[in-house]
């Protein structure tokens, strides 16, 4: 199914990219040109095939009930947290205001 | 006196371990190089100094009887494994001057293993790509150029395109990649040198910029297959902060390395002779399984019915995976923030991401979102997923009768810059024959077999059974012994 430019902005707008109107024209014909090539998937018979969920047989671990066993992960970090945040400020993230 | 440049990690080992040199002078070498190549583009960010210090140790370590098993070794790091405290870009604007507070599990394995860093090595933005066009650090070239006289400059494959070009042109004797649908083996298959992916969860994906995490695996790209085995024993292992990682012993790769395949069966998928291929890479393939022949294998047709499948799949799964792994960057925690004059907090995601990422990745981000959204998840995303099943369905079945494949790595030489780029669906098919590995989380490898008429390296591809890493290298290396393959790009940089 084709998407239109109208398509375009509203994916864009899930995504939070801003897009002009010549990238939205531009990319509603590379987007169709992809989603058109792989839609040939549709001709596959998936009669009671389950879909693949982990490529590799494993299960998933619990870690042990301790807190900040490992140093790297656990609490205690907030300086390195922040050390690349673009605005931070009295030891939070900084964002521009939210109140209407 | 030698040129140490010239030694491969296994050379400079057994060297410096013996006294024939010591640890700074390959290091001082290698950092020359590195300097000298700037025209080449390969690098990101250069640590001399790391690569010095290391060095240093690694000859009091010498001194001291406690060497450790890559003292003296200095490598390159692709630029989406995390450093501390060396910026860590994953080539993008984005990350620009994001300067990570700890380290990669990978590249802190082998720095505790001994080795020094070169740098940072370029890559496509965000590992999407085939070519090195996309990061916005520019371009990387390969160091091989055509013998027709002409010279374009040509693409050094990719996304671990910096990680092929620094290799071959003697910039570091090996170096870390990462492979999600062929970023390891098509960039070594360009530029004549080897590399491997190993089996999915072998090493860990903690501190490596995520791409498409049910695919994304580390593994080593070197000279030649021994050095695949030996940077890979010191890169895997388990590691309790990966969901995914395996809980399994790495075996001794090197020490088991045996080119002796007899009572070994080589599976030739017949989907992957393709209709209108260079015949070249068809001849190439022929001389390969008569190599492996030739080393005891038994030859033996298999089929990968759902071959043609592998790359819409994939195109499917990883802009997926990359739309939601990609939401991370919203100009709020690290990274690039573009805070327009009175922009609230939604316009401010919508500029940061609009400014932060390239077109490809965009694109890439477009297509998993949509795949993702209400309405078409189970027609394209769900339906994906049944057909990966499929995928990794025929391998099994094909392993049923065989203990490796073999096939072509990619479906052409290297293309020169620009060639591709208008085009994403062209680009995206050079993946062909790499994508279905991926898919089906398997060990495979690129090893150099021949050159082609234009004086370029081609690459055959060997794909093995789940953590069957020793029965990919071995038959990497029949192949590497028969097809004796030492061409290296003349030095114009």
């Amino acid at each position: 199914m084709a998407i239109d430019q109208a398509t375009v902005r509203k994916i864009a707008s899930l995504a939070r990219i801003a897009i002009s109107d010549a990238e939205a024209a531009a990319m509603e014909g590379e987007l169709n040109g992809i989603l058109g090539w792989v839609e040939q998937l549709g001709e596959v018979d998936v009669t009671g095939v389950e879909p693949m969920t982990a490529v590799i047989p494993n299960s998933l671990r619990l870690r042990d009930d301790v807190i900040d066993a490992d140093p790297l992960t656990g609490g205690n970090r907030r300086d390195d947290v922040l050390a690349n945040a673009p605005a931070a400020q009295h030891g939070f993230f900084g964002v521009p205001k939210v109140i209407e | 006196m030698t040129d140490l440049t010239n030694l491969t990690v296994a050379a400079i080992r057994d060297g410096h371990r013996a006294g024939d040199f010591s640890a700074v002078e390959v290091a001082e070498a290698f950092n020359a190089n590195v300097a000298g190549a700037k025209a080449l583009n390969a690098f990101i960010v250069e640590t001399p100094e790391h690569a010095l210090a290391a060095a240093k140790q690694a000859d009091a370590d010498r001194s001291a009887g406690t060497l450790k098993p890559l003292s003296g070794v200095p490598i390159g790091m692709k630029d989406l494994f995390a450093t501390n405290g060396v910026q860590t870009t994953a080539a993008s604007h984005m990350l620009e001057g994001f300067v990570p507070r700890y380290e990669s599990t990978v590249s802190q394995k082998l720095w505790d293993a001994g080795c020094g860093m070169l740098g940072k090595l370029n890559l496509d933005q965000f590992a999407m790509g085939s070519s090195n066009e996309t990061s916005y650090f520019g371009n990387v070239i390969s160091p091989w150029k055509r013998n027709d006289g002409g010279n374009a400059a040509l693409a050094p494959g990719g996304s671990s395109g910096g990680s092929s070009s620094a290799i071959a042109a003697r910039l570091c004797p090996a170096a870390t990649g990462t492979d999600t649908g062929g970023s390891i083996r098509q960039p070594a298959a360009f530029v004549g040198i080897s590399g491997i992916k190993p089996t999915y969860g072998r090493c860990s994906r903690w501190g490596i910029v995520a791409f498409a995490s049910s695919l994304d695996q580390a593994g080593p790209m070197a000279r030649d297959v021994r050095d695949c085995a030996i940077m890979l024993e010191n890169m895997a292992g388990f590691d309790p902060k990966d969901a995914t990682s395996l809980n399994m012993a790495v075996p001794n790769w090197e020490a088991a390395l045996s080119s002796d395949l007899k009572g070994k069966r080589v599976g030739i998928p017949k989907e992957y002779r393709l209709e209108g291929i260079d015949p070249e890479i068809d001849a190439m393939w022929d001389a390969g399984i008569a190599m492996l022949k030739d080393a005891g294998a038994e030859v033996v047709e298999i089929s990968l019915p759902h071959t043609k499948y592998a790359l819409p799949t994939y195109y499917i799964i990883a802009p997926a995976e990359a739309s939601s792994n990609l939401a991370r960057y919203d100009g709020v925690r690290y990274g690039l923030r573009d805070l327009p004059d009175g922009a609230g907090l939604q316009d401010m995601y919508a500029a940061t991401r609009a400014d932060g990422f390239g077109p490809e990745v965009k694109r890439r981000i477009m297509i998993g979102t949509y795949v993702l959204s209400a309405g078409f998840y189970d027609a394209y995303y769900t339906q994906a997923q049944k057909v990966r099943t499929l995928i990794a369905r025929d391998f099994e079945a094909a392993f049923g009768v065989c203990d490796v494949i073999l096939a072509p790595t990619a479906p052409s030489a290297a293309f020169g810059l620009g060639e591709k780029m208008a085009d994403p669906l062209a680009m995206y098919l050079n993946d062909v024959f790499a994508v279905p590995a991926s898919l089906a989380g398997l060990p495979a490898m690129s090893v150099p077999a021949a050159l082609n008429r234009e004086g370029l390296p081609l690459g055959l591809q060997i794909i093995g059974k789940a953590f069957d890493e020793q029965g990919v290298l071995n038959a990497g290396l029949a192949i590497e012994e028969r097809a004796g393959f030492n061409a290296r790009a003349e030095k114009w940089w």
